[in-house]
């Protein structure tokens, strides 16, 4: 359930809600992070569930001492009202037999909030693509029947593939097709729910491998800008310099090496 | 899937934990009604109840609903558990109120009242002198899926604002992020990580970004900062897991703090406590254990 940090519920008529899945290489948290910290968004908010892995730590989108002590836990929502946008981010994986209970109560809170327009970051697994995938750009985007009516054209002037439909059982043959999103955790799971709901709903993703993936992350905003135009495109400056990346993303891959290693 | 250089092709582990995912999926469409019970039997098994010491019958409400808290005080850990024992809990006396009891794969809490060190349990005890006053030994491991049972078993769904909680818990060095080596660093050490609504100042510095804590000692914080509950988690890092003198003692600076320093009275006999539950704990070991 959503727990505002003050005292009362802000309001997010109208509102496009950001939100990742957690999928291979996280690279939609790591989406959402840069957009955090870019916007310098406000933290509104909890969406406190059951249904992740609970975490807490300080203040990961620090900037100086005296806004490093807040504390952050898994779930957390954050908002910049000028730009009528509104971000989710989960910190942590689902627990066992959760996901399904996730989406349902999320949904429910994107229905009741009156956003209007739920855009989910997400990835899949590369070694999964087909022959054609694997010669085209790796970003696709999916969208709900009630948001294509909206934003096709759009989609269509920018060029952007969709995502396409393999056989549902791939070992066989004359299997179904749909649309498979191997590795994209509830991101399937979340579509079909909102088809079914009319939520207006788009998905982004990268076909991605696991390992560094901060490049994967840069590719997939800057894939969200080329619609959104969250911030101003500056040719011809490098992605990295664009984006504003947190003080948390510090030690991603361990701690210091000992000397004596050497 | 990964390519090692022996040729072999490998599901390579996914950080995001989707691989279950899928098979939840793949579950959820094959499931059927004997796998469904099978899986509530399991729930079943895994419920985390909270149980009155005396007459082993569950609360019926929450048990700071039941017995009003000014102060939590919770320890989990075998390390955290001894530096109660021995500094907080030999001052005063202090009467069970009931425990917990919940099994998974790491551990089974027992409900003997003679306890030996190996056993798990998870006590909950007031002070007869000010039963405001609530401490929570913990030396089990509570499961992912049943940190949020224990959270409703134990704060229930009212919100606490007059309450003060204070979590103590160890994590091993190598947990903690350094631009250093993790060898280099002076373990045992104390790191401290406080809800918005906690103002007293902490007994040592704030834990940095990027560490993060889980399990129980966050689902607690979590819970705090949401419900705008004063909280405060102590984290000693050390290199030693199991039962310490050091360890323990690396959580001494605490007892200035507010919450704890009118319930502490005798610290050179705290020490002797302490030593004496080391020896007790202590298995002589020879080339041949």
């Amino acid at each position: 359930m959503f727990v505002p940090c003050g005292e009362s519920v802000p309001d997010l008529t109208g509102f496009t809600l950001l939100m990742p899945a957690v999928s291979v290489g996280n690279v939609g948290q790591l989406a959402i992070d840069l957009i955090i910290s870019t916007l310098n968004m406000s933290k509104i908010g909890y969406f406190y569930t059951d249904c992740l892995v609970p975490m807490v730590g300080n203040n990961p989108y620090a900037t100086g001492e005296e806004n490093s002590t807040e504390l952050s836990i898994n779930a957390e929502v954050y908002s910049l009202p000028s730009r009528r946008l509104v971000a989710l981010q989960l910190r942590s994986i689902f627990i066992k037999y959760k996901t399904k209970p996730f989406c349902e109560k999320l949904l429910s809170w994107v229905k009741g909030s009156n956003c209007a327009r739920v855009i989910v970051l997400s990835s899949s697994h590369s070694y999964q693509r087909n022959d054609l995938q694997l010669r085209s750009t790796p970003f696709r985007y999916l969208l709900t029947p009630s948001m294509q009516i909206n934003v096709q054209n759009k989609m269509k002037s920018l060029n952007w593939e969709e995502m396409e439909k393999s056989p549902c059982i791939p070992e066989i043959n004359d299997s179904e097709f749909c649309v498979r999103i191997p590795g994209g955790g509830i991101t399937k799971a979340l579509y079909d729910e909102s088809c079914s709901k009319e939520i207006q709903m788009a998905v982004l993703l990268k076909f991605v491998s696991e390992g560094d993936n901060i490049p994967d992350a840069l590719g997939l905003v800057e894939y969200l800008n080329e619609w959104l135009q969250i911030i101003k495109p500056h040719d011809p400056t490098v992605p990295s310099l664009r984006w504003k990346m947190p003080s948390s993303w510090r030690l991603l891959f361990g701690s210091g090496l000992p000397p004596a290693l050497f | 899937m990964a390519a090692t250089f022996f040729g072999e092709v490998v599901k390579a582990p996914c950080r995001a934990g989707t691989e279950e995912e899928e098979e939840e999926e793949e579950e959820g469409r094959r499931e059927t009604p004997e796998d469904r019970e099978v899986r509530r039997q399991l729930a079943r098994k895994r419920e985390v109840r909270l149980l009155r010491r005396q007459t082993k019958t569950s609360l019926e409400v929450s048990l700071l609903e039941k017995y009003p808290c000014s102060k939590f005080i919770i320890a989990i850990g075998n390390n955290a558990v001894a530096f109660l024992s021995s500094f907080v809990m030999n001052s005063g006396v202090w009467e069970e109120v009931g425990f917990a009891k919940l099994w998974n794969e790491w551990c089974r809490t027992t409900d003997t009242t003679h306890l030996s060190p190996a056993e798990a349990f998870c006590i909950f005890y007031h002070l007869k002198s000010n039963p405001s006053v609530i401490l929570c030994q913990c030396s089990c491991y509570v499961a992912e899926d049943q940190q949020y049972q224990w959270l409703e078993k134990v704060f229930g769904s009212c919100t606490r604002k007059n309450t003060q909680v204070t979590i103590l818990t160890c994590r091993h060095v190598t947990d903690y992020k350094t631009s250093e080596s993790t060898g280099s660093l002076p373990a045992p050490f104390l790191k401290a990580l406080k809800t918005q609504n906690f103002k007293d100042p902490a007994c040592c510095s704030l834990l940095e970004q990027p560490n993060i804590v889980h399990d129980l000692p966050a689902a607690v914080l979590s819970y705090c900062q949401v419900w705008k509950i004063p909280a405060i988690l102590y984290l000693c890092y050390t290199d030693v897991m199991k039962l310490d003198l050091i360890t323990v003692e690396a959580f001494k600076p605490i007892l200035s703090s507010r919450s704890l320093k009118s319930l502490v009275k005798n610290i050179p006999q705290s020490t002797e406590i302490l030593k004496k539950l080391m020896t007790t704990n202590e298995v002589q070991s020879n080339i041949y254990t």
